[in-house]
């Protein structure tokens, strides 16, 4: 314990002086915010480039890393220490997104050396980026339906189908897929395979998706006769089942870290709403109903930090467990209650779309809110989450699905 | 934890084995079935004076006693560690009472003198102590106490009737709260021995064991002033802290057990030909309950731990906890008789003995509205 705790007072100092103080106070510092990177990034901002080659330097972008592949050589405890430090004075990660948070584990554990060697550096040094092609028309909860076509030529397989919910994949350099190489296979989730692609391979196109909200990072990903050479397999063909469910382990604790912003903050932002939109300037709030709702708000935001907090404590392993299914379930319904909750005080102000007579706040948060319905869809459904609790955490018997 | 490092949740290797102790010890010796059997019987005391006694004699009941009085000078944390297993039978023995409120009133506020007399006693499991302070008409509003306390040559007479009072027909004494004459409250050690006072046994739902007290012109000293004079809200108010935090623990217990047994019913119980707990309806249902003990399970750990080592964070976590753990106790309680079905509502099936705690526990130390309204009070809303 005490070794840890040195460790924190060495993470603190650095993290303090060295995190460029415009930085400060402005972030989630979840696995999600930072420098996201990639070939296409155009970000100009000399602070959060200097923090970026910071982190680099000392190999902290992905502290848990082994040093020759661009981590810091690390455990996982102190790994932890690390981001606590950051999400202290809320600044971002030096380097973030999916290939640090859910690509790379799983490639550091089921990966060749030749595919950590090719790969893992880049992802450290934030300089190629990589987003998830999972999810298809027909393969949503149900994601071992999938059907994106792998077929053997020679030293290559020939892709063919379509991806879709690929975040981010026009800003991306490369994919991880899920893809059917055993069409013929007993149970669908034999016969499917880990393939990663160049997104710049001639075949492969991109078009975006937009939400409800206006915006969105989704895209649609088109594959025809899309040829990637055979050593981008990864781990054993047809058996792709496992590196699949590993990454999804991973981004349910990512998504339920992400949503952990600073303690508190969920509360002390809808108070703010209500004093703003019902012009209550201090004091408590007149109406006791909404004062309850804001206060169950505020514990249960606080039990589900004491909860990831009691987690992270117990599990100082890497490889996150079931409770991230939990994570996943509690900080998405947090999530969409904040939201709910802030549009309840805004009354009328919170239903402009843009344009005059709605303050740029207002209109920023009823998009988030409009965002927020997609948390407990997208990573997993709440309901594909309660499934996995319900057969690995409880044991109980496989429904008739 | 506003902004700094969370507390420790978890158990070093003496609590865990504590806890597994006291699990099977519970476990085997004092299953929540003997409440109907206490109930059944109109047993005199309610409860077991020689599990009691074996408990003392285990350590249990001076966990947190400090050494000078013969205790054992652990921690509230440690004491929640046998809170939480007490919890998952129901146990009727007087932890409420004696160990949460008696004790902390006197480690809070006690005299020198006081806690060298009852203390020992009460490690050693010789000594029931408990707490008057409701009555009829002052349940939720404790400023509207009709108790006084009248000045006299040798100290105070007390008169009033408290209701409720938990293991009121057999405490050695009674902790109890009164008007003075400006206005104050202050709290007062009584023997239910002396001249004027009596007891009436009450019967609950839930198996815990109560009495009306009631305080004719009973002449106190001076001495048996609990605190200072005048200062018996603020101490009650703190001991109400530590004692909701305690009730969380076995809250968190009962729900526990509740679950558990109900986890093991639907994965047996058959119809239409398949095990019950393969229906979706009902595995959500049950994760939904899963989680929320999960997230209480988080608070009262944590809430127990600002109790040893961060007290201005007490009333926070302690309302924190209060009011997540009486919601969940009550779901899993609710969830556990729908999942049983009807054999669920019979009087001979235990799990129907858990909602009548939880609603006991609920209302208890504050209900959860109550818990929330002084959360947001402290949090500047």
């Amino acid at each position: 314990m005490s070794e840890l705790d040195d460790f924190r007072a060495e993470a603190r100092t650095w993290v303090r002086e060295n995190a460029p103080k415009s930085l400060w106070g402005t972030s989630g510092s979840g696995p999600f915010d930072g420098y996201w990177g990639g070939s296409k990034c155009e970000e100009t901002d000399p602070d959060v480039l200097r923090w970026r080659d910071l982190g680099i330097e000392k190999g902290w972008t992905a502290p848990s890393w082994p040093k020759e592949y661009g981590g810091g050589g690390l455990s996982h405890g102190q790994e932890e220490i690390i981001h606590a430090e950051m999400k202290a004075i809320e600044v971002p990660r030096p380097v973030a997104g999916q290939g640090l948070c859910m690509f790379g584990p799983v490639l550091l554990k089921y990966g060749n050396d030749a595919q950590r060697a090719q790969h893992l550096p880049g992802i450290a040094r934030g300089e190629v980026r990589w987003c998830q092609g999972y999810s298809e028309p027909n393969a949503g909860s149900d994601l071992a339906n999938l059907q994106l076509k792998a077929e053997r030529d020679g030293d290559e397989y020939v892709l063919n189908g379509q991806k879709v919910w690929t975040s981010h994949a026009n800003l991306s350099d490369w994919i991880y897929c899920l893809t059917r190489t055993d069409p013929n296979a007993p149970k669908k989730q034999m016969g499917i395979s880990v393939i990663l692609a160049d997104l710049n391979t001639p075949g492969i196109t991109v078009r975006r998706i937009d939400l409800i909200s206006g915006y969105s990072p989704f895209c649609e990903t088109f594959f025809d006769n899309v040829r990637v050479p055979d050593e981008n397999l990864v781990g054993t063909e047809n058996e792709g089942w496992t590196i699949a469910k590993a990454i999804l382990a991973h981004e349910r604790s990512s998504i339920g870290r992400s949503i952990a912003r600073q303690p508190g903050s969920a509360q002390r932002e809808v108070v703010a709403r209500t004093r703003k939109h019902l012009d209550v300037a201090d004091g408590p709030i007149p109406d006791p109903l909404l004062r309850d709702e804001v206060a169950s708000l505020g514990m249960l935001e606080e039990a589900f930090h004491l909860t990831l907090a009691r987690i992270q404590q117990s599990a100082a392993s890497g490889t996150p467990g079931p409770e991230g299914s939990i994570t996943k379930i509690v900080g998405t319904e947090l999530k969409q209650k904040r939201f709910e909750l802030g549009m309840k005080v805004a009354g009328t102000q919170g239903l402009g779309w843009e344009g005059p007579g709605f303050d740029e706040d207002d209109l920023q948060y009823t998009r988030d809110w409009l965002r927020s319905r997609a948390s407990t869809i997208e990573g997993g459904s709440s309901e594909i989450q309660k499934n996995i609790v319900s057969k690995r955490v409880l044991g109980l018997p496989e429904g008739k699905t | 934890m506003s902004g700094h490092t969370a507390p420790s949740l978890l158990l070093n290797d003496e609590q865990k084995m504590l806890s597994k102790t006291a699990h099977e010890f519970i476990r085997e010796r004092a299953p929540a079935a003997r409440i109907r059997s206490f109930r059944d019987s109109r047993d005199e005391v309610g409860f077991s004076r020689e599990l009691w006694n074996e408990m003392a004699e285990l350590g249990w009941l001076g966990l947190q006693i400090p050494e000078d009085y013969d205790g054992l000078g652990l921690g509230f944390f440690d004491l929640c560690v046998v809170l939480e297993q007490s919890g998952r039978e129901l146990m009727p023995e007087p932890f409420v009472s004696t160990l949460l409120l008696g004790t902390q009133t006197l480690l809070l506020g006690g005299t020198e003198a006081q806690k060298k007399a009852l203390l020992p006693g009460i490690a050693a499991g010789e000594m029931l102590l408990t707490v008057g302070h409701e009555e009829a008409s002052s349940r939720d509003d404790s400023s509207k106490r009709a108790t006084v306390a009248r000045k006299s040559a040798e100290g105070f007479e007390l008169s009033g009737e408290k209701i409720q009072v938990l293991d009121g027909h057999l405490a050695d004494r009674i902790i109890v709260s009164a008007t003075t004459s400006d206005g104050g409250c202050t709290l007062f050690l009584v023997d239910p021995a002396d001249a004027g006072v009596t007891t009436k046994r009450q019967f609950r739902i839930d198996g815990l064991n109560a009495a009306i007290v009631k305080l004719d012109g009973v002449a106190v000293h001076r001495d048996d002033i609990v605190g200072e004079l005048g200062g018996g809200a603020t101490l009650l108010q703190a001991v109400f802290d530590r004692a909701a935090v305690g009730l969380s623990a076995q809250m968190l217990g009962a729900s526990e057990q509740a679950f558990a047994d109900t986890i093991e019913y639907i994965k047996e119980r058959e119809q239409f030909g398949v095990p019950i707990g393969s229906f979706q309806a009902l595995q959500h249902r049950a994760v939904s309950v899963y989680t929320e003990i999960a997230l209480t399970r988080s608070v009262v750990l944590a809430a127990a731990r600002t109790i040893d080592e961060a007290p201005d964070e007490v009333p926070r976590l302690a309302s924190l906890a209060k009011a997540m753990a009486s919601e969940t106790f009550m779901h899993a309680a609710k969830e556990a008789i729908q999942m049983h079905g009807g054999i669920g509502v019979t009087d001979e099936h235990d799990i129907g003995l858990y909602i009548k705690r939880a609603q006991a526990t609920y209302m208890t130390f504050g209900k959860p509205s109550q818990h929330r309204q002084r959360w947001a009070e402290l949090h500047g809303y």
